[in-house]
């Protein structure tokens, strides 16, 4: 499992330039753009269960789903970062891609620590420190643990529909 | 205790009586604004249209703007399929190719109106604050989700009251107070915050209001929000809006903000965002001299009348500098046509100029107008990102339609005050 660092406000151009915006929308067409400008080693070497770890403000900018949908699609298993930007925050819940906001990680994290992540218990592990971070409010959960937005909606779609 | 226009807006839009920030509300939107990407968002629920069909057809409202005319196969396919959907589901506030940009359109058609909710799937809808909506961008897929269900879920948001005083100096314009204002607080400084404009605001026409509440998302603003008032109520009656459309909200003389700041706009001076951070802004006298090869005045920023005046009183009878490339793109068909009888295009082109169709044109990059490596563009567009104009390893750099155009002239960065008297 791979930690990739990265700064403060990595914006979604960064993540997936907008000259792709409306080419590209599929997972496997996104794929081998993301963090084309920011870091081309990444699309080339990124694994399942890989974390991204960033400072403020991460995915600002526009509100083009790609950066997620791509980094669901290539198997993130969470980016955590100091702050989100809003759009992109949502955008993620409703793909069901794992944001943590745990600005004591990021600080503490250096090159070469072993982070482990315990999604459900809500534990991050640097070496042997641990953190925890704050759960999103159940409203919302719901939303992820449906397995994303369009999913949610079906099924309250049908819900809505058998009674009447 | 008194309450925000975020707190007042969200709580008659959740049906409760009051909110407060962090709270979920579920809403029901007036309209949900779609541009291009309409083509991937109706073909996520597809299947799910043809049992459930659209909620409320006079819910969404499309835009084609962003590469317009299409630019290649697929995005021609892209709008076809727009059509067809506009056609099948017969919705009714659908602008084809040339019409404008989304946001524009939204405003100046009527459709984003005061104390109404408004979402769209575009970071910059929270330019409707311009005209005291409260409207906010969000992603793709909760587009989808929306043209299905009709609601969503918001949280309400701490607020920001940012009070301007005094006057601008002359050369100084709204543009130059908002990237000011970014430089100052940072591209995260307002994150998840709606922010609330007061104080002497009357200078500011609803174009220049538009301006700022634009750039509201380089800040990371959840919305923007200028009270209503004659300024805003002589727009709404110019467009043909009657006052029984809309209701009036405004915050509570009392209400409790997260953070307040108070700018003296006397003391401002014309300001450009170097690459590649909006927030990265440098007085104009730093970056003077630094030569351009690429000059973009327009977009949903600045590409109103208003601009184009101020745009074609630095270059009538002029010519622009033999190495620059002038791009001019206005906001909307209505701003062409009204540029159009003024004499304004007719001094662009006649100075140099390249008039673009109504639409985004270069600012994202996609088509028209990119960049090469290498090279600098002075733009009024929203964003200076690397990359953003199609080419990675060129520069992006942001200013007032009279820097602009100024410095077209000059082919190089140059200080409008120069110029004005």
């Amino acid at each position: 499992m791979k930690v990739w660092v990265y700064g403060n406000d990595i914006n979604t151009d960064m993540l997936f330039p907008g000259k792709y915006t409306y080419t590209c929308s599929t997972p496997e067409e996104i794929k081998p753009h993301l963090l084309e400008d920011l870091d081309p080693s990444f699309s080339k070497q990124v694994q399942q269960g890989d974390i991204i770890l960033a400072g403020n403000n991460f995915g600002c900018g526009s509100s083009r789903e790609q950066p997620v949908v791509g980094l669901a699609a290539v198997g993130i298993k969470a980016v955590i970062a100091k702050s989100f930007a809003r759009i992109f925050y949502r955008a993620a819940i409703n793909q069901g891609l794992l944001l943590i906001e745990c600005p004591e990680v990021v600080n503490d994290f250096k090159s070469g620590d072993s982070l482990h992540l315990d999604a459900v218990q809500g534990v991050i592990t640097i070496n042997k420190k641990t953190y925890t971070f704050t759960r999103l409010p159940s409203e919302i959960l719901q939303i992820r643990d449906a397995g994303g937005l369009l999913p949610y909606t079906r099924k309250k779609l049908k819900q809505r529909q058998s009674k009447k | 205790m008194g309450q925000t226009f975020a707190e007042k807006i969200l709580a008659w839009y959740g049906h409760e009586k009051t909110v407060v920030p962090g709270q979920i509300v579920t809403v029901s939107p007036d309209h949900l604004l779609m541009h291009d990407n309409a083509a991937p968002i109706m073909s996520k629920v597809k299947a799910d249209l043809a049992e459930y069909g659209v909620v409320n057809p006079s819910l969404p409202v499309i835009v084609l703007d962003h590469v317009i005319p299409a630019s290649d196969e697929k995005t021609a396919t892209n709008h076809k399929l727009i059509r067809e959907f506009v056609h099948t589901y017969k919705l009714p506030y659908f602008f084809d190719i040339g019409l404008g940009v989304c946001h524009q359109i939204m405003v100046e058609k009527g459709l984003a109106l005061p104390g109404q909710l408004l979402v769209g799937s575009d970071s910059h809808t929270c330019s409707y604050g311009a005209v005291g909506a409260f409207s906010t961008g969000i992603d793709r897929t909760e587009a989808a989700a929306l043209l299905l269900t009709g609601e969503t879920w918001l949280k309400v948001p701490p607020s920001l009251k940012m009070t301007l005083k005094g006057n601008l100096p002359s050369g100084v314009y709204a543009k130059d107070v908002i990237l000011t204002i970014i430089g100052d607080i940072t591209a995260s400084g307002a994150d998840y915050c709606s922010v609330e404009f007061q104080g002497d605001l009357k200078q500011f026409s609803v174009d220049e209001r538009f301006t700022m509440a634009n750039m509201g998302v380089e800040m990371g603003a959840k919305n923007m929000f200028f009270p209503v008032d004659d300024v805003t109520l002589k727009y709404l009656s110019s467009i043909n809006v009657s006052k029984s459309k809309f209701r009036v909200v405004s915050p509570d003389v009392h209400a409790s903000y997260k953070q307040e700041f108070s700018y003296d706009l006397h003391q401002f001076s014309p300001v450009v965002a170097v690459p590649h951070g909006v927030d990265k802004v440098k007085n104009i006298t730093d970056v003077e001299g630094l030569e351009v090869q690429q000059c973009l005045i327009g977009t949903c920023t600045n590409g109103r009348l208003s601009d184009f005046r101020i745009a074609a009183s630095f270059l009538k009878g002029k010519k622009i500098h033999p190495s620059v490339r002038l791009l001019l793109l206005p906001a909307s068909q209505q701003i062409y046509l009204d540029a159009l009888k003024e004499g304004l295009i007719q001094t662009f082109v006649q100075a140099g100029g390249t008039v673009l169709p109504p639409g985004c044109g270069p600012c994202l990059g996609a088509h028209q107008g990119v960049l090469a490596p290498g090279e600098r563009c002075l733009s009024t567009s929203n964003r200076n990102f690397k990359g953003r104009m199609g080419c990675k390893d060129a520069e992006i750099y942001l200013a007032s339609p009279a820097t602009v155009a100024i410095s077209s002239l000059y082919g190089k960065i140059s200080d409008p005050r120069r110029m004005v008297t």
